[in-house]
């Protein structure tokens, strides 16, 4: 499996060792196996009921798996809650349900982690900082960055939750279906913000059911299929067809990566 | 961009730096619905115009200082619900917490007790703090409805003082009487007029200097702030407006012996809605309590021990409660079992949303309780000196209160879709 790793030397930020769960009869999660790296884009991606839920609830630490083991940076780890992924460094992003509408940006990137002087509110320094971030992750189309949230385009929304990751100094992101939703436009700029969210040496694990702006910002793709993973490699391995077939079937007729 | 042509809904003084595009962006800000106090203000000044030309005396110096005193207790309790809308709750007990409250301070200073002043109220607003804590833990542990739990409240802590009454042999007929000129004098005492004048500058000049220095700091540190003519202009209202409000007060009201000054009550409530706006906007509970109005899940997700600010809100919505029984019996002088803590509790609802806070949480300032209460206050007053019967002026409320709720929505709607 590692072999084929582009992520340089060395071992992965985190692994996954045979995770299983199941859910009574169902067999959510079947012995998965996946690396993911710094600086790099790990799409998951599968059809409806394939794990992907199951899988990112894991790694958030939502529930812990019935078999199988989590390594990070090597090390076995147990993620018993969100608060223990925290600690690591995994962050992650869903839909519509980081963000409170009624507070402006900087608030909302601060949330839970504000920064305080003798006790107060620091609204300078969180204003200098959080603006900072969102230069380094080119996010320009916001006019400022007091309005509050629910003036926000959805690509916009979807860049304050990121920059919010990103200043909690997380070093792997779970984006739930990023794209979902968003115009064309929109989507540029999400696509645009986790390629360089990657380049700044953040892994990024993004479940997207769609498959263009997989291809797009992917650098590897991991394919669900009944719990199972099918298949994992470099994007460019794959074409459109191919993932099709993973994802529809678990396998593949002709040649493909493995 | 399609990005950058969006209206622009963030407060003008974020997006402006010049007093041009201050103006604009404060103008786009009305047409997208967010139209802050303006619709408060507008209603209050029609308000004062119909009731002066219907009755010349209701700008006079003696009725203003009785409005502001009829207002305090509506303007207290609209704050004690302010904290439980901003969480997305209600608390329907507020009512007869503040004639709980009330009845502790006025039993403990009542012979054969006797506590000094500061001791009896003290004792009184640590009861209705331990009230509301006890409510929220109710409300965040067993995870209970708010509604039903200061339902519950609104029914027994009437009877907790109803029997606060009949334990005190000195209530007779359920009554007992203010004996403390300190408890009393809040209300019905005046700062003299030196006083008053006194506290103006000090007051004015501390908030001009603090709004001025943290204006040009942020300006430095090149981060959005509002035009220097805008603070400026700011403290020139709040200078005009304290300036008239001293200038009425120390005018000679009595008509046998002189009796002219601000009462202490005003600048009692000005102080407690100064302490708690600074809450709610420069402390951590504060930002936590907005969040978890409008996205309790979010609030989870980011780390924030939601139950625990829950709780400190009805904690405070308590407590300030008690404060407005204080000065309730502090303006009558006496306190009794037949206070009427249903009405007052919608009383309370009704100045914070007249306001401008939402019942659907996350949205709500102190300063919307201050506005809320004198508008209730104004039409009460008005409506009392027109002679108006008690039916009347119940029903004169209610129309005041649909008023309010509906410009707000009507206002908000169009700006959704704009």
């Amino acid at each position: 499996m590692t072999a084929d790793r582009r992520g340089g030397p060395g071992v992965p930020l985190l692994r996954l060792e045979g995770i299983s769960k199941r859910f009574g009869a169902v067999r959510a999660l079947d012995r998965v196996d996946l690396d993911i790296a710094e600086g790099q884009v790990t799409a998951l991606v599968g059809d409806n009921g394939a794990g992907k839920s199951s899988l990112i609830k894991t790694v958030a630490g939502l529930w812990a798996p019935d078999a199988g083991r989590i390594r990070w940076q090597g090390e076995p780890v147990t993620l018993r809650n969100p608060k223990d992924a925290e600690q690591l460094g995994i962050t992650t992003i869903y839909q519509d349900l980081a963000l409170c509408d009624n507070l402006d940006i900087v608030q909302n990137m601060f949330l839970g982690h504000e920064l305080r002087r003798h006790g107060i509110l620091d609204e300078s320094s969180m204003e200098i900082a959080a603006r900072g971030t969102l230069r380094e992750l080119a996010v320009t189309t916001v006019r400022s960055i007091r309005q509050p949230v629910a003036s926000l385009s959805g690509g916009q929304r979807q860049s304050v939750a990121v920059a919010k990751a990103v200043m909690a100094k997380a070093r792997l992101v779970i984006m739930d279906e990023p794209t979902a939703a968003l115009g064309v436009s929109q989507t540029e700029q999400v696509l645009g913000l986790i390629r360089r969210l990657a380049d700044q040496g953040v892994a990024v694990l993004m479940v997207s059911h769609n498959l263009n702006d997989v291809f797009r910002v992917a650098d590897r793709l991991a394919v669900l299929y009944l719990g199972r993973m099918a298949v994992d490699g470099p994007a460019a391995d794959f074409d459109l067809q191919s993932v099709v077939e993973y994802m529809t079937a678990g396998t593949r007729s002709g040649p493909g990566p493995s | 961009m399609s990005e950058l042509e969006e209206p622009i809904v963030a407060m003008p003084e974020v997006v402006a730096d010049s007093l041009g595009e201050y103006l604009r962006a404060w103008w786009v800000r009305i047409k997208n619905g967010d139209s802050g106090v303006l619709p408060i203000l507008a209603g209050l000044a029609i308000i004062i115009v119909i009731f002066q030309v219907q009755e010349p005396v209701f700008l006079s110096a003696g009725n203003i200082v009785n409005l502001l005193t009829q207002a305090a207790v509506f303007v207290l309790l609209g704050l004690a619900e302010i904290f439980a809308l901003v969480l997305s709750e209600i608390d329907l007990s507020t009512g007869f917490v503040a004639a709980v409250g009330g009845m502790i301070i006025a039993e403990l200073l009542a012979s054969p007790n006797n506590w000094p002043w500061w001791s009896a109220v003290l004792a009184g607003l640590a009861a209705t703090a331990a009230i509301g804590a006890l409510q929220g833990t109710l409300i965040t542990r067993l995870r209970l409805p708010s509604f039903i739990v200061t339902l519950a409240g609104l029914l027994g802590w009437e009877g907790v003082l109803i029997w606060l009454a009949d334990i005190d042999k000195g209530a007779v007929g359920g009554v007992v009487r203010i004996s403390n000129s300190v408890v009393y004098n809040l209300v019905n005492g005046n700062m003299s007029p030196l006083a008053g004048w006194i506290t103006l500058v000090v007051v004015v000049g501390l908030y001009a200097a603090v709004t001025v220095t943290r204006t040009v700091r942020r300006r430095r540190q090149g981060l959005s702030a509002p035009p220097l003519s805008i603070t400026v202009a700011t403290i020139a209202v709040v200078g005009v407006v304290g300036v008239a409000l001293v200038v009425v007060c120390n005018v000679n009201r009595g008509s046998l012996v002189p009796l002219q000054g601000v009462p202490w009550v005003v600048p009692f409530v000005l102080a407690v809605v100064l302490a708690w706006s600074w809450l709610f906007a420069r402390t951590r509970t504060g930002r936590y309590m907005y969040a978890i109005g409008a996205n309790p899940e979010a609030a989870r997700r980011a780390g924030i021990n939601v139950a625990r600010v829950r709780t400190i809100g009805f904690m405070m919505a308590s407590l300030t409660a008690g404060m407005a029984g204080l000065v309730y019996e502090s303006r009558l002088g006496s306190i009794a079992t037949d206070v009427d803590g249903g009405t007052l509790v919608l009383y309370a609802v009704a100045a914070a949303v007249i306001g401008g806070a939402s019942l659907f949480g996350g949205r709500g300032k102190p300063v919307h309780a201050l506005l809320g209460g004198v508008v209730i206050a104004a039409v009460y007053n008005g409506l009392g000196l027109l002679g108006v019967s008690a039916a009347g002026q119940d029903m004169a409320t209610a129309l005041v209160l649909l008023a309010a709720v509906s410009v707000d929505s009507l206002v908000r709607r169009r700006g959704r879709s704009a």
